[in-house]
C-alpha cells in the first residue's frame, strides 16, 4: 500500500481501526482436546469473595454436613454474590487460602472435605423460565450465584436487572476470548452450543432485548460453526465472526467491532442500547434455569509449555491450583505460574491457590515463554500508542507516573486504560508500562480512600467539639437554673417568714 | 438610686467603648493562607505534628517553617494537597510511609478507667467505668492521643492489617516492586 493510500485508508476508517495487537495464540492443541473432567480432590477451600463486591456472609458452621449445590455463604449487600458447596462433604474449616491475586494476601474461605459420592443437594423440578417475569429471573439467578464469567466477575442477576432498566435492544455475547493460550469458552462454545444459546434465550426474555449477536474471533471456526447450528432455529439470535485481534474480548471494543459505534470514554454499552454478557454466562443462566443448578463448576484452561498434558478441565470451585496441575502432569518446573490470561491474569506466589469462578485458565510457563527482560529507557518509538486500543499516550503517562506525577497521568486519561497490556506487549525497551498504570490506579484509589477518611474523621472531631460546648453550656445553664431557684426559694421564705411576723405584728396590733 | 442607675450606665457605655477600640486596635490578623491550609488538615489537633493543634501546624506551614510532611494521619494524599497548596514540589517515594496504624486495646489490661475516651479526638473509643473499653476502626485516625493517658498501658498502636481491597501494585523499578519481583 503507499504511502498516499495509507492516508487515504487512515482518514475513512480512522485511526480507531489500527488499535491492538496479534499475539501468538498459542490456542492448540489445548483447544482441540475433549474437556476432561478433574477427578475430586479430597478437599476444596471455597472463598467467599469469589466476585466484585462485598464477600458473602457463611451460614455453614463447622462439622456441618453439606450437599453439592447447598448454599454455603450469603450475598451480602446488592453487589454480592452467593457461594454455594462445589461437593458434597464435611465443612472441616472455615478460615484463611491465599487469594489467586498478585499480592498473595490471603482470603477468607470455607474448607469442604469431600465424602466422594458427590451428591446433588434435592431441588425442586425446573419451571418453565418463559413463564417466568424478568424480576424472578433475575432472581433465581442471583440465588444460583451466576457472575460474569469473562472475567470481571460482576454479579449478573444485577447486570442483567441494568439492562432491564436501560431497556436494552441488542444483547451481545462475547466469545472474543482474545487472550493467547485460553480455550475455555471455545470449549464450552464447541461443546455445550445449544445450552448457550439457550441460555442466551433466557437472557433475552430477562433483559427485554429483541436481539443477540455472538461475537466469536474468527481463529476459532469450530466454535462459530457449532454456535451457528444451534442458533438457526431463533431469528433473533445471530453469530457474528470478529477478526482474532487482541483486546477483541473487551466489551466496548468487541461492541465496537459488532455495531461499527464507538462508546464515549466515561460511558457503558447500555448507554447505547446494548449489553454484554460473556458466553460462559449464558451457559450458568442455562444450568440455573433449566436445572436448577446453582454455578460451582467451571471449565479452565490448562496451558502453557511446562504442561504434559494441555487442555480443558472441568473444575470445582475451590479446587486447589496443586490438584489441576497434578492431573495436567507438569513436564518440568515451571518459571512463572499465571490465573488466567498471560496478558492480563494475575501472577500466582504458589500453587495452594484455589480455582474461582472467574478462573479462566492455569498457565504454567516455562523460562522461554515467560522470558523476563531489563527495561531500557523510552526510545520514543510510540509502538505502544499504536498499539493502545483506547487511543492513549502510554508513554507520555508512564513517565508521569515514574515521577510521581499522578495527576499529570490522569490529565492524560489514565482512567480510561482498560490494562489490557497491549503497549507492554510491543514495547521495544520493555518498559513496564501497564505495571505503571496498575500502580497508579491502586495508589489513585488509595488516596481517595485516604482523603474520605480524613474528611470523616474531620466531621468527628467537629462533633466532638460541639457536643462537648453543648455539655458545658448546658451544665452553666443548670448551675444557673439552680441558683436562681435557690434564689427563688430564698427569697419566697424570707417574703413568708415577713408575711408571718406581719401577721403576728398585726395580730398583736389588734 | 438614680446616681447608682446613671455611674453604672457611664460605667458600662465607657467600657463598651473601651472593648469596641481594643477589638479593632488589638485585632489578631488571621491569614488567609493559613485559614486555606488548616481547612486541609484533618482538624483532629491530635499534636503528632508537634504544634499547638491544626491551626499552629497550618501557621508554621503558611510561614515556611514547616514541611508539607508535617502530619502523619494526613498521609500521602495531604502531603500532597499541601504541596500543591503551598507550589512546593515534595518527593513522595522519599515518604516513610511505614503503613496506617491504629489504637487497639488489649482487652486483658484495660481497667474502664475511662481516661482514653476523653482525649480521643474523634470519639473513636467507646466504654464506660469498668467496662472494657474498645476501639473503633474505622473512626480512628491513630493519632496516639490516647496511648500516654492510660494508666495500665492497656493501649497499643498496630499497624492496619494489608487486606485485598487496599493492596496497590509496587511502583516499578521501585525497592519493593524489586522485592516482588
Amino acid at each position: 500500500m503507499g504511502l498516499m493510500e495509507k492516508i487515504f485508508a487512515l482518514l475513512e476508517h480512522g485511526p480507531g481501526e489500527h488499535w491492538g495487537v496479534h499475539p501468538d495464540d498459542r490456542k492448540r492443541p489445548a483447544a482441540d482436546a475433549p474437556v476432561r473432567i478433574l477427578p475430586l480432590p479430597e478437599r476444596l477451600h471455597v472463598p467467599l469473595q469469589q466476585h466484585i463486591g462485598a464477600a458473602a456472609r457463611p451460614i455453614v458452621l463447622v462439622g456441618q454436613k453439606v450437599l453439592k449445590g447447598q448454599l454455603l455463604a450469603e450475598a451480602q449487600g446488592v453487589t454480592s454474590a452467593n457461594i454455594h458447596a462445589s461437593t458434597s462433604g464435611t465443612i472441616t474449616a472455615i478460615g484463611e487460602i491465599t487469594a489467586p491475586h498478585p499480592s498473595g494476601l490471603p482470603c477468607a474461605a470455607i474448607t469442604i472435605t469431600a465424602d466422594g459420592e458427590d451428591r446433588w443437594i434435592e431441588t425442586e423440578p425446573a419451571v418453565d423460565p418463559f413463564s417466568l417475569a424478568p424480576k424472578d429471573i433475575a432472581a433465581r439467578i442471583a440465588a444460583a450465584g451466576v457472575v460474569g464469567l469473562g472475567g470481571a466477575t460482576f454479579p449478573s442477576a444485577l447486570k442483567l436487572g441494568l439492562g432491564l432498566r436501560a431497556k436494552i435492544h441488542t444483547l451481545i455475547l462475547n466469545g472474543g476470548e482474545c487472550e493467547p493460550y485460553l480455550s475455555c469458552d471455545d470449549r464450552l462454545m464447541r461443546d455445550f452450543a445449544a445450552e448457550i444459546v439457550d441460555g442466551v434465550r433466557i437472557m433475552l426474555h430477562a433483559t427485554g432485548a429483541q436481539k443477540a449477536q455472538i461475537g466469536i474471533e474468527d481463529n476459532k471456526p469450530e466454535a462459530i460453526a457449532a454456535m451457528t447450528t444451534a442458533a438457526r432455529k431463533y431469528a433473533e439470535i445471530t453469530v457474528c465472526p470478529v477478526p482474532a485481534r487482541y483486546p477483541m474480548g473487551s466489551e466496548k471494543h468487541l461492541f465496537s467491532a459488532l455495531t461499527g459505534q464507538e462508546v464515549p470514554a466515561d460511558g457503558r454499552t447500555t448507554d447505547l442500547g446494548a449489553l454484554v454478557h460473556n458466553v460462559g454466562t449464558a451457559w450458568a443462566v442455562h444450568e440455573a434455569l433449566r436445572n436448577n443448578r446453582p454455578l460451582v463448576e467451571r471449565i479452565v484452561t490448562v496451558n502453557g509449555s511446562a504442561i504434559a498434558f494441555p487442555g480443558n478441565i472441568r473444575v470445582p470451585v475451590g479446587a486447589l491450583v496443586e490438584d489441576v496441575l497434578a492431573y495436567a502432569s507438569l513436564k518440568e518446573e515451571p518459571a512463572r505460574l499465571v490465573m488466567g490470561g498471560p496478558m492480563m491474569g494475575s501472577l500466582l506466589p504458589h500453587t495452594r491457590v484455589p480455582v474461582v469462578k472467574g478462573s479462566s485458565g492455569i498457565l504454567a510457563l516455562t523460562a522461554a515463554e515467560a522470558a523476563a527482560y531489563d527495561p531500557g529507557p523510552c526510545i520514543r518509538c510510540s509502538s505502544c500508542v499504536r498499539a493502545c486500543p483506547v487511543g492513549l499516550l502510554p508513554l507520555e503517562m508512564s513517565a508521569r507516573i515514574a515521577t510521581s506525577d499522578l495527576n499529570g497521568a490522569v490529565d492524560l486519561g489514565l482512567k480510561d486504560c482498560i490494562a489490557c497490556g497491549c503497549c507492554s506487549f510491543v514495547c521495544p525497551s520493555h518498559i513496564p508500562l501497564v505495571h505503571y498504570f496498575n500502580h497508579a490506579k491502586g495508589e489513585l484509589a488509595a488516596q481517595g480512600r485516604t482523603q474520605l477518611r480524613n474528611e470523616a474523621a474531620k466531621r468527628l472531631a467537629v462533633a466532638r467539639a460541639e457536643r462537648i460546648e453543648r455539655d458545658t453550656r448546658e451544665k452553666a445553664e443548670a448551675a444557673a437554673r439552680r441558683k436562681a431557684e435557690r434564689m427563688a426559694q430564698k427569697a419566697a421564705e424570707a417574703a413568708a417568714a415577713a408575711a408571718a411576723g406581719n401577721t403576728t405584728a398585726s395580730e398583736v396590733t389588734t | 438610686m438614680i446616681a447608682a442607675i446613671l455611674s453604672l450606665t457611664l460605667l458600662g457605655i465607657a467600657l463598651g467603648f473601651g472593648l469596641g477600640f481594643a477589638a479593632k486596635k488589638f485585632a489578631v490578623e488571621v491569614d488567609a493562607n493559613v485559614a486555606e491550609i488548616e481547612a486541609l488538615m484533618p482538624g483532629t489537633n491530635c499534636g503528632q505534628c508537634g504544634f499547638p493543634g491544626c491551626s499552629g501546624a497550618a501557621a508554621a506551614l503558611a510561614s515556611g517553617t514547616a514541611s508539607p510532611t508535617v502530619c502523619p494521619p494526613g498521609g500521602k494524599a495531604l502531603i500532597q494537597a499541601l504541596a500543591a497548596k503551598l507550589g512546593v514540589s515534595v518527593d513522595l517515594s522519599g515518604v516513610a510511609d511505614e503503613g496506617p496504624k491504629i489504637a487497639a486495646v488489649q482487652e486483658e489490661i484495660c481497667i474502664g478507667c475511662c481516661r482514653c475516651l476523653k482525649d480521643c479526638p474523634t470519639d473513636a473509643i467507646v466504654g464506660a467505668a469498668k467496662q472494657i473499653h474498645a476501639v473503633m476502626r474505622e473512626a480512628c485516625t491513630g493519632c496516639e492521643a490516647c496511648v500516654d493517658r492510660c494508666p495500665t498501658g492497656a493501649i497499643t498502636m498496630d499497624p492496619v492489617p494489608m487486606t485485598l481491597q487496599h493492596w496497590v501494585w509496587p511502583k516499578p523499578l521501585s525497592e519493593g516492586a524489586k522485592a516482588w519481583a
